[in-house]
């Protein structure tokens, strides 16, 4: 269907920009001037691209598109690329997320803007590749890279915490990581190959997918993160900056899910099916626990992270519910999560940049001082966007899922609350009235249906029934998956 | 010229001839010409390492032995050579800085690292016992001298003492064991060992326990890794170097090579000590170095856990994880090299450093320089995609297809442990405030660390031909 490797362009565009970023020369204020523009561009650029593939995704093709191979390590290791409807929107996510972060750290970045943007650019190419890897070692390449530059983005131009936030952020996300990485290995040496395709159509003995199944685990639920392994996740969204929020919260935690649906469903059903139990249990701890810490939080980025945490537990639910609307809620939620989650970093960058603190007990009467008040409301529609709206998608005991939703709609109300009620007690900046003050002024509960809409918006009417469509169909087809090789598995064993 | 002497093919040791009477000649220039001509020497030196390198790569293909079968050239022998070879090019290149200091115009040091490379070729060509053992003395003896070369320096005197008191140990320790093993088998040639041992009795066993005893000391695996902080910091750094480096390799091509054509009916006996020492080696490697507040300790302790990585793929004992040994053996060589131009560089106002705070905000005075450094320790730390990460994968993909899950699981443990030493360098080059700018760098110094790191970041994009040549040469020893 293509004739140039479009794919590949779309993955290493960026790294290109960042040589260009690099190349650039001149003074001080000029470096920095053409580094933004450039990384900008470069972004822009890449996400146009990007929409090519959009364009040219024939959503009825049930396979891998755009597939490139080319001989790389050894025989079974290939450089094997190809998205289809899981991977793809999780590669128009990132290259439509990142022009905001260049855009979020225009200002607020002044120290070592060259180094910032090539930093981002590089992030973004193994992003991309992340999702569009065909092949496990290529995968793990991208994967772990990716540590690389958040690493420092994290540890540069973080907060007074970073250096601790880097190293846990590093060091936990290292340690999932290398146990997935031996699972390749035995993978590999079960099958001769590391080709995603060939290896989903591969029987696994059963004693090795429990193995590797629970190595995969611990790479994607850190990744995640899932209770109990979260904790490094509230430490570096506090710390990052604005843009590195963003990414976090949009993209890297969306790898976890993503590895969840392309390796271990399809690869291990299973040891899926074995473990779903225990991906339930802590999902739910997830949610109900970590949405009650969310309560507790002075912090509004802590409080972000931590219902990240919580929605993140929603879609491993959803996943490993092993049915169509599942999986296709969990895909769903995983994006859509990518666009709220991101927009809301934005939003508390923009107040931050002004208001230099993130207690939300400072935000009171917030609506009164930003002249904007759109904004505001964005953050409100955004706070209740994240909240019960999201539990039709939600598939499991249903008392829980109610419970659930209730503790997760509290913790953003309860602020939701301070940050509108200021408008009614005409109250002054920084320090915001009693959240209880505010009382029945005014209620929020609206169930928003076109949430996650918005999204879909950002590609045009035609497109987001494209992606709706493909989501059903992918959903559909990975249970088909699970089913058939459940069947095949059992047989042969 | 026929290339014979005593009814002895000479074509195969023709490399090491040249090389060695190279030296002697280079020895006679500098014993009449006196130290002015050190410059000149160490130049010839390297020139001499490189003729010797397209001499060996000359050689007829396959397999040739010579000396009844005591020197052996196969293709892995021919691999790691040229390994050894590049990793005493570029020690001297390193040195040359060291070399130009008026107090210290030392012509007999390039002398010195020629004949200690004359005697890893020896060692790594090795076909038995006695060879192994001339091999292993011509390089250790010379590496003691040049390990105390930086004479009025207390440290560097105290280094060369105590690697030559305990290399002479070990040295009894490797000769008792290989007495053992003539006593019970009658041979001392790899093949003859190989068709008599069958299974392990308890002598030959022994005699194994202290071959590979004195074999480990060599290349610092735990527990005979006592001297390798002590060493490394005493020397001067491009000495340091090139005991990171080049030994290393003719070290562990002598371990792979008596493990698995000497002892192959035995591997079940040999494989347990392997494990081990690699166990052991990558533990120890990443959390002693933990502590370390000099850079060259830190490096002495990296160099120790690298060492149980490459054990691994020994462990594994397959051609595959022989390959892994290869690889890794070459990738880290590069990690190594480039690592060690960057810890040379360190110095402000003439005034060397070796603190690891001293590094501070390096990012923003020399920012290439931190650049390249940064990818090489998460190289080190085998972070994808760099070539460490490749270097891990080889051994590790050789340990679970050989069935040795607890030490693979074992080992990307201890590389998470390790990633944190190295991280810590790296925060402490980009999160810190910066410290005086360094002196600027020479050029053989950015040519060492540009290859090295140019090498070490791109080596994902076309792993093809070193991948290659490894699995030829490792598929020559079975």
């Amino acid at each position: 269907m293509t004739t140039w490797p479009i794919l590949s362009v779309v993955t290493f565009l960026p790294v290109v920009g960042a040589l260009l970023v690099y190349l650039s020369r001149g003074d001080d204020e000029a470096a920095r001037r053409n580094s933004r523009w450039i990384a900008l561009w470069t972004t822009l650029i890449t996400f146009a691209v990007s929409l090519i593939l959009v364009m040219r995704f024939d959503p009825t093709q049930p396979d891998f598109q755009f597939v490139e191979k080319a001989s790389w390590l050894a025989s079974g290791i290939t450089y094997h690329m190809g998205v289809d409807g899981i991977s793809l929107p999780f590669v128009i996510l990132t290259t439509a997320v990142m022009p905001f972060c260049i855009l979020a750290s225009w200002k607020s970045i002044t120290l070592r803007v060259r180094e910032y943007m090539m930093a981002f650019l590089i992030l973004e190419t193994l992003m991309i590749g992340t999702f569009s890897a065909l092949d496990l070692v290529l995968f793990y390449l991208f994967f772990e890279g990716g540590l690389i530059p958040m690493f420092l983005i994290i540890g540069v131009w973080g907060g007074p915490r970073r250096v601790y936030a880097s190293f846990k952020f590093f060091l936990y996300t290292l340690l999932g990581s290398v146990l997935m990485l031996l699972a390749i290995m035995a993978l590999y040496w079960n099958a001769g190959t590391t080709d995603i395709p060939a290896l989903m159509h591969t029987a696994v003995p059963r004693s090795l997918q429990t193995w590797a199944w629970l190595a995969f685990f611990a790479s994607f639920a850190v990744k995640m993160p899932m209770w109990p392994v979260h904790t490094w996740l509230p430490d570096a969204h506090v710390e990052a900056p604005t843009a590195g929020s963003v990414i976090l919260a949009s993209i890297l935690l969306k790898m976890g899910g993503y590895g969840f649906l392309r390796f271990s469903l399809p690869m291990f059903p299973l040891a899926s099916h074995d473990f779903a139990p225990l991906v339930f249990s802590l999902s739910v701890i997830a949610i109900i626990y970590t949405s009650l810490v969310a309560l507790m939080q002075e912090d509004i980025k802590k409080l972000i992270a931590y219902s990240s945490v919580a929605h993140m537990g929603f879609v491993t639910m959803g996943i490993f519910a092993g049915t169509t609307q599942g999986v296709a809620g969990g895909v769903f939620q995983m994006v859509s999560h990518g666009i709220v989650a991101g927009a809301l970093f934005l939003c508390v960058g923009v107040v931050y940049d002004r208001l230099h603190t993130r207690e939300i007990s400072a935000y009171g009467g917030l609506v009164n001082r930003i002249r904007l008040r759109r904004r505001v409301h964005d953050l409100d529609r955004h706070l209740q966007g994240l909240g019960p709206d999201r539990r039709p998608r939600f598939h499991g005991p249903d008392p829980v899922g109610i419970l659930c939703a209730v503790a997760l709609s509290q913790g953003h109300l309860r602020h939701t609350d301070k940050t509108v009620a200021g408008q009614y007690q005409g109250s002054y900046l920084p320090r915001g009235p009693d959240p209880g003050a505010a009382g029945g002024s005014h209620h929020p509960v609206r169930v928003l249906p076109e949430a996650g809409a918005r999204y879909v918006g950002l590609f045009g009417a035609a497109a987001r029934q494209q992606l709706q469509h493909r989501h059903c169909r992918e959903g559909s087809r990975a249970s088909e998956i699970i089913d058939i090789s459940v069947r095949t598995t059992r047989h042969e064993l | 010229m026929s290339f014979e002497s005593a009814g002895y093919q000479l074509l195969p040791v023709l490399p090491e001839l040249v090389l060695a009477v190279g030296a002697m000649m280079l020895l006679m220039l500098g014993a009449y010409r006196g130290a002015q001509t050190t410059g000149l020497v160490t130049g010839l030196a390297i020139c001499l390492l490189v003729v010797t390198g397209v001499l060996e790569l000359s050689l007829p293909a396959g397999k040739v032995s010579t000396f009844g079968g005591s020197f052996i050239v196969d293709d892995f022998a021919r691999f790691l050579k040229i390994l050894a070879l590049i990793g005493s090019v570029a020690t001297l290149v390193l040195s040359a800085e060291y070399l130009a200091d008026q107090s210290r115009r030392i012509f007999e040091y390039a002398i010195l690292v020629l004949l200690s490379t004359v005697g890893m070729m020896v060692l790594i060509s090795a076909g038995d016992l006695i060879m192994l053992y001339l091999g292993l003395e011509l390089m250790s003896l010379a590496l003691y001298v040049v390990a105390a070369s930086n004479r009025d320096n207390a440290k560097s005197t105290e280094a060369g003492l105590k690697y030559f008191v305990l290399g002479a140990l070990s040295s009894g320790m490797l000769l008792y064991g290989a007495s053992l093993i003539y006593g019970f088998t009658g041979t001392v040639s790899f093949v003859g060992i190989a068709a008599a041992v069958k299974t392990g009795s308890i002598g030959i066993v022994f005699g194994l326990v202290f071959l590979l005893a004195g074999l480990c000391f060599k290349i610092s695996a735990v527990p005979f890794h006592m001297w390798t902080p002590d060493v490394y910091e005493g020397a001067p750094t491009p000495v340091t170097a090139f005991f990171a480096s080049a030994p290393k390799v003719a070290a562990l091509a002598v371990f792979t090579r008596v493990a698995l054509t000497a002892f192959p009916g035995i591997v079940s006996q040999w494989q347990q000590i392997v494990v081990f020492v690699a166990i052991a080696s990558m533990v120890l490697g990443s959390f002693a170095a933990i502590g370390q507040k000099n850079i060259k300790r830190l490096m002495a302790y990296s160099s120790i856990g690298h060492m149980g990585f490459a054990l691994v793929g020994l462990a594994a004992g397959t051609a595959e994880g022989a390959q892994g040994v290869l690889v890794y053996i070459s990738i880290y060589v590069a990690m190594t090299l480039g690592s060690f131009a960057v810890i040379i560089t360190m110095k402000r106002n003439g005034q060397h450093f070796e603190n690891i705070s001293d590094f501070a905000g390096l990012s923003r005075t020399n920012p290439l320089l931190a650049f390249f450094f940064a990818m090489l320790l998460f190289s080190l730390a085998g972070v994808p995609p760099l070539a460490g990460f490749f270097a891990k994968w080889y051994v590790f993909v050789a340990a679970i297809k050989a069935g040795l899950f607890t030490l693979a699981v074992v080992g990307v443990l201890a590389s998470v442990v390790g990633a944190y030493y190295y991280l810590s360098i790296i925060k402490v080059m980009y999160f810190d405030e910066p410290l005086a700018k360094l002196d600027p760098m020479r050029f053989e110094l950015r040519t060492v660390l540009a290859i090295a790191g140019l090498f070490n970041i791109f080596f994902f994009v076309y792993p093809g031909p070193l991948v290659s040549a490894a699995t030829v040469a490792a598929k020559s020893l079975f």
